[in-house]
């Protein structure tokens, strides 16, 4: 923590006397001529310099200051972080005594079927969700900005989506998905078509939690990409519609790669929170008693990694199983968010 | 004149696929009102009703009936309040810190608080669950609180503001007159940053307003609920009832779009900032 790029060399001016007097009032200042007090804390720059020890403590407000988050986060999250490294190697119900097992948590994760069934379920449900959403939004976001009027009323109707909460969109996409009297099958019906069972089979157990986040999230996007093609400067249009470039030729050659280190934000925040879909099934299967209101629905077919975790440490108590699921699970995601990266890095270097 | 006219028919074409994207975003809202105000036999029969009926009374005295509703949106109002309160006053305060001074390891300590944003919760719930145990806490609101005060991106987003947005010269100024830290960030600094106050406090209202999966591990009591948790459950128990339920999840869903389409503008304009940062 010394270390810090902060840390001046050592003390060159006149440090006699205490930096701060009782009750926390400021002392004389020699350095500053008499009479004036010296500002509580000194730019880096002041000629003089205290000690180690006592810059560190004529800095306690700023210390004071910062001081909740550190302790807050030390105990409910670093803490608790490490201690789920720990708890990976251990057999625990909760309650009775630790066992260590070293590895064998990882090793019967590699072989449990049903967490890469998880696996697999989250990256399809976050496939079949984030390319759409994306590609959605970016084409409202071109049509917003191509438009001058009623911009401030699209914006609000795209962004408030984002803003509801989980629990009430799930609710209402399991009421309106329902197999019997759902309004989607109603209108397909309606139409003539046969009815199909959007809760029970695999595919569309898929689809329907993907359709959520994609609601969800498209707008979002949308006023994110929109405010990043409000920032290209018109100049750089012009000049290419001077040059003959047609709206296909500038959208691939001016928008896009300007648009990429947004586009790059994007993708990365909806890895992240799509792989952590959780609330979603949770809420959607949560009334499948039949086998397990955690279980992710008929076939399993909606149990993302992160429900198999919830069910695995909270419904089964089995904490040390559940720690190495969540672990492998944030490895995965670093691992995806490191090739995304990758992938739209690369995309950039190519002329 | 046959291009003006292509001009306004593309204008046109625009317009109707904004809208499109417009109606699929607000639609749920629409049928969540026409699911409250209809009886569920009205929305299940074929054809479904599609426009507004005269149930929604009733629909919220059974909603009543099966659960303490108001108990549930009370708990959820104290989280929401207790937690956006210490979160503006606790990461205001470190980002004056941050944005105004030096001080020896700070850009150690704020480069750690960057980092570990990209720690996903769910990595520490289940010891946060032991922890809670431990403490007596667990079933009371104090576990969703506190944990919760600590908010990197309040710090990083409150840090940008007032290191652009409050002037030295105001602050050297109060030195001169002899103010201290704390009394800097109370006369100079709060005033200056009320605009970003207001985004994270409503950026941080709606988000512990809808949190699902902490209070769902914490509050073990099923008399101490916060409303999210409390509709998930009712919907798992009683899901043949939609109507009743929807009004429930109307109910819940009403605070909010209030909340936000009175601040929208701004709203929107911060958040896209922060995002763009």
């Amino acid at each position: 923590m010394s270390s810090s790029p902060v840390a001046g060399p050592a003390p060159t001016g006149p440090t006699s006397g205490p930096d701060t007097g009782p009750l926390g009032q400021p002392a004389p200042d020699p350095s500053r001529g008499p009479g004036r007090r010296a500002p509580r804390i000194r730019p880096v720059s002041a000629a003089a310099r205290p000690g180690p020890r006592r810059r560190v403590l004529r800095h306690w407000p700023q210390y004071l200051a910062i001081s909740p988050y550190y302790l807050i986060f030390s105990v409910f999250m670093l803490f608790p972080v490490l201690y789920t490294v720990y708890l990976a190697f251990q057999k625990w119900d909760g309650i009775g005594e630790m066992q260590f097992v070293g590895l064998q948590q990882f090793r019967f994760l590699w072989d449990d079927p049903v967490f890469w069934m998880s696996i697999r379920n989250t990256l399809v449900i976050w496939v079949l969700s984030t390319v759409p959403m994306l590609f959605m939004a970016l084409v409202l976001a071109v049509l917003v900005n191509s438009t001058k009027r009623f911009t401030a009323f699209y914006r609000v109707c795209l962004f408030i989506p984002s803003i509801t909460s989980l629990v009430a969109i799930a609710i209402f996409f399991g009421a309106v998905f329902s197999n019997n009297f759902g309004l989607i099958n109603a209108i397909l019906r309606g139409l003539h078509l046969s009815a199909v069972p959007w809760m029970s089979n695999e595919w569309t157990i898929k689809l329907v939690i993907a359709a959520l986040m994609t609601w969800q999230w498209t707008g979002y996007n949308a006023i994110i990409y929109l405010a990043g093609l409000q920032a290209i400067p018109s100049e750089l249009y012009e000049a290419a519609r001077m040059d003959g470039a047609g709206p296909v030729r500038i959208f691939f050659s001016i928008t896009i790669p300007l648009l990429r280190p947004i586009i790059l934000f994007s993708v990365v925040i909806s890895t992240v929170t799509g792989l952590q879909s959780f609330t979603e099934p949770q809420v959607l299967f949560g009334s499948d008693a039949s086998t397990n209101p955690n279980s992710g629905g008929p076939g399993q077919a909606g149990l993302t990694t992160l429900l198999y975790f919830y069910h695995q440490a909270f419904d089964n108590n089995d904490f040390g199983y559940g720690a190495a699921i969540v672990w492998a699970f944030f490895l995965l995601i670093l691992l995806i968010v490191a090739l995304n990266w990758w992938l739209v890095q690369r995309k950039e270097r190519r002329p | 004149m046959n291009g003006l006219n292509r001009k306004r028919l593309r204008g046109f074409g625009v317009h109707a696929i904004l809208m499109t994207g417009v109606v699929v975003s607000v639609f749920p809202f629409y049928w969540i009102v026409v699911m409250a105000t209809n009886t569920s036999q009205d929305i299940y029969s074929y054809p479904p009703k599609l426009w507004f009926g005269d149930n929604l009374l009733t629909n919220l005295r059974h909603l009543f009936a099966k659960m303490d509703f108001f108990g549930s949106l009370g708990n959820t109002m104290i989280v929401a309040v207790c937690t956006t309160a210490l979160v503006l006053f606790f990461d205001s305060l470190a980002a004056f810190a941050f944005a105004k001074y030096e001080f020896p390891a700070k850009k150690f300590l704020f480069g750690v608080l960057l980092s570990m944003y990209i720690l996903p919760t769910q990595l520490a719930i289940i010891p946060q669950y032991e922890i809670m145990v431990q403490l007596g806490w667990l079933g009371t609101l104090k576990a969703l609180i506190v944990p919760a005060a600590a908010n990197a991106f309040g710090i990083f987003w409150m840090r940008q503001y007032t290191s652009t947005s409050v002037p030295d010269e105001l602050l050297d100024a109060a030195r001169i007159e002899g103010a201290g830290f704390f009394r800097q960030y109370w006369h100079v600094v709060l005033p200056c940053v009320r605009p970003a106050l207001a985004f994270l406090g409503i950026y941080t209202f709606i988000g512990a307003w809808n949190d699902y999966i902490l209070p769902l591990v914490m509050l073990v009591n099923p008399d101490k609920l916060t409303l999210q948790v409390a509709l998930a459950q009712l919907y798992a128990g009683h899901s043949t009832d939609y109507s009743m339920v929807m009004s429930g999840v109307l109910l819940s869903v009403i605070p909010l779009v209030m909340v936000f389409t009175f601040f929208a503008r701004g709203f929107i304009a911060d958040a896209t900032k922060g995002a763009l940062r």
